[in-house]
């Protein structure tokens, strides 16, 4: 199921928000009303966290994880890390790379089985990635953009990516990823769609501005809609 | 949807070369984000109506405009403050149009032009296609209609022709002499030079000619003509008509008198003083040769010359004592070349000094006095020839500085030019037509046309 919400008037959720399929981090900010949609939505599965990150708001972008372990940057203070790391399941690892890349959101892009990387990323990260995430590494452009983060979505159900993307690059990328992939908007024909939402194997949540007709897409994609008859054409489905 | 509305999305080069990828791969799909229709990849992500439905790129361009135009002369008003010639249909209207249009400097201009119109229906309808930025590096051409409504104004000018007030400033041309010679030879020089154009009227009174223009500006202008062609001496003078306190504007007249000097070609002067002195002490009474911007004298007697300045005349202006009508005929009956010291004749080149033994033409055959005199026409005049020249023991001359003169050795003739009356005579008009200025006769009666057609009557009783 697909939800829109907004942080303090902006409509770029993933900027401000992670959420994986066993937790979920929101930013600190100074009304609830972010939060509550997200404690209303999944948190009575997994944990929806308040945090920082360097004692900014803009975790979304800073940090990357799934199921398996979150990475947060270097700029994180040992508060933060202590904080987050009580907050979260144990099963969940987290870590700090020393990274030169420090917003890990742009430049990185997973699911619980495969992560798509900034090209320019060290092998040291990407040897952390691999064993915190648990995830198969490739270093990959989507549309010609090295912050794979920012211009795609991912779940263990589907993705959604650039709508610059070509045809040969998404089917390639869905070989990669072993799941289906379509080129999308959010927010009214924003393209930098990490940024635009976030997601998981069973919500998304977008930014207020997404039309009914990029919501559909999404619950499309992501398989939140299966039973339903849906009105999108055949090569979208 | 109307047709000229319908609109085309110009892809930025970036975009063009993403979209000719694509189109080799296979074709690539989005939908659009606010309607759902399949689209190609555009950077504002929607289809061409939704985005139309979104931004109106002619917002800020007015569709209906009034256009000025005038009864009296048929021009269009062209602010802030001039008028335009320019027919219907015209690039020039069409220029007008698109400068009155607000809003067009924020988008870029592909194609204007004129839909048809009827004359009577006082519309000008002109068809614009624009193209402007919008969201973000989709760039959005349409098409659409401007319609002008042609308002009556009548023009300043045509006012003031309405009100008999049609000149702001007049050139006042005199000359104080008898003659109207300079002002013939001016009138060609100003036809050839078509420095009359901006007048509104040339009005012709005793000793000159007034010229009236409708700016200051043109006046100046045709002063400073004036003064490249004759020496003149001018004064400037300015009317308050009107005046505005509030906006700290004035209206003058304004009234440029020019003074042409009063010695011309062939004239015998007697120079003040303070003249002869500065060009080398040259005897004060001469002859003048030739009025350009200087004007150049020469004494018959020893054949010395000065050039004496425009500025250097009006600081001790002098007259002269025999002009054009006072010169009488007479007859050469021996000349003879005067030697210097050397034995060489006495020239400068264009004159030869010579003496001249002359009677009055009208006394030749009743056996006339004799004269003795020099003159500077050595190298024309020949035994028998008619020569004109200027008798001072009949003449009373009445001038300040030759009645202080000593001229007790002073010869009796001076001998001006040689006369070409016989030769005149045989010929029959001119080759050419003359041309004349319109000139309006300014009551006094002895005016400029006046004397023109004296002169033509008397010639057309000599035939």
């Amino acid at each position: 199921m697909a939800v829109r919400a907004q942080y303090e008037g902006s409509n770029d959720v993933g900027v401000f928000a992670t959420l994986t399929n066993s937790y979920c981090l929101t930013a600190l900010g100074a009304s609830e009303n972010f939060h509550s949609v997200f404690e209303s939505e999944v948190g009575e599965v997994i944990p929806v966290v308040h945090c920082s990150i360097a004692g900014t708001s803009i975790i979304g972008r800073l940090t990357a994880g799934n199921r398996h372990g979150l990475i947060v940057p270097n700029s994180t203070t040992d508060q933060e890390l202590q904080h987050i790391r009580n907050a979260l399941p144990d099963a969940v690892k987290v870590v700090r790379v020393e990274e030169r890349l420090s917003a890990l959101g742009n430049v990185i892009a997973c699911n619980d089985y495969v992560a798509l990387v900034h090209p320019d990323l060290d092998r040291e990260t990407e040897e952390i990635i691999m064993d915190t995430l648990n995830v198969e590494v490739f270093r990959q452009t989507i549309a010609d953009n090295v912050l794979v983060g920012s211009y795609c979505a991912l779940s263990n159900r589907g993705g959604l990516i650039h709508p610059g993307t070509s045809v040969t690059d998404q089917d390639e990328l869905s070989s990669l990823l072993q799941i289906p992939l379509v080129a999308g908007t959010v927010n009214r024909g924003s393209d930098v769609i990490g940024a635009g939402m976030v997601v998981n194997d069973w919500v998304a949540v977008c930014g207020m501005d997404t039309t009914s007709t990029e919501l559909a897409v999404i619950d499309q994609i992501f398989g939140f809609q299966e039973q339903q008859q849906s009105f999108l054409p055949a090569e979208f489905l | 949807m109307d047709p000229s509305m319908q609109g085309v999305f110009q892809m930025t080069e970036d975009m063009a070369s993403q979209q000719a990828q694509a189109m080799e791969a296979a074709q690539q799909y989005i939908l659009c984000c606010e309607c759902g229709m399949q689209i190609t990849p555009n950077p504002a992500r929607m289809c061409v109506s939704c985005i139309r439905s979104r931004v109106d790129i002619t917002d800020g361009i007015p569709k209906s405009v009034a256009l000025f135009h005038c009864k009296g002369c048929g021009r269009y008003s062209n602010p802030p403050k001039g008028w335009l010639v320019a027919q219907l249909e015209s690039r020039e209207l069409l220029s007008l149009c698109l400068r009155k249009l607000t809003g067009l400097s924020k988008v870029r201009l592909v194609d204007a032009g004129f839909i048809w119109t009827e004359p009577h229906s006082k519309r000008v309808k002109v068809r614009l296609v624009i193209q402007k930025e919008v969201l973000s590096d989709v760039i959005l051409q349409q098409e659409f209609i401007v319609e002008f409504v042609v308002r009556n104004e009548f023009c300043s000018d045509c006012h003031r022709i309405e009100a008999k007030d049609t000149w702001n400033a007049v050139v006042q041309v005199r000359q104080k002499v008898p003659h109207k010679k300079t002002f013939y030879h001016l009138e060609q020089i100003i036809i050839k030079h078509k420095a009359h154009a901006k007048t509104t009227r040339i009005s012709s009174v005793s000793d000159g000619v007034d010229f009236f223009f409708g700016s200051s500006h043109d006046a100046r202008r045709f002063v400073n003509f004036l003064e490249s062609v004759v020496p003149i001496r001018t004064k400037t003078s300015q009317r308050l008509i009107s005046q505005d306190f509030n906006s700290n504007t004035y209206n003058f007249k304004y009234t440029y008198s020019v003074e042409i000097i009063p010695v011309c070609k062939n004239d015998i002067v007697c120079m003040s003083p303070q003249v002869s002195h500065r060009e080398g002490h040259i005897s004060p009474v001469c002859l003048c040769t030739q009025v350009g911007t200087v004007l150049h004298f020469i004494d018959p007697f020893t054949l010395q010359i000065a050039h004496v300045r425009n500025a250097l005349f009006w600081q001790h202006p002098f007259n002269a004592i025999a002009s054009h009508g006072s010169l009488i005929e007479f007859i050469v009956m021996d000349v003879e070349p005067v030697y210097d010291e050397h034995h060489n004749e006495v020239t400068n080149g264009k004159f030869l000094l010579v003496n001249v033994v002359v009677v009055r033409a009208n006394e030749l055959e009743t056996g006339g006095q004799e004269f003795q005199t020099r003159s500077h026409l050595g190298h024309i005049l020949r035994y028998g020839d008619t020569v004109l020249g200027f008798d001072f023991t009949t003449a009373n001359v009445n001038d300040e500085y030759f009645n202080r003169l000593d001229t007790s050795n002073f010869p009796d003739v001076i001998l001006v030019r040689k006369s070409h009356a016989e030769r005149r005579k045989r010929r029959r008009g001119r080759n050419f037509k003359l041309k004349y200025l319109a000139k309006e006769e300014d009551g006094a009666g002895d005016g400029w046309n006046g004397h023109w057609e004296r002169r033509r009557r008397r010639r057309r009783r000599c035939c």
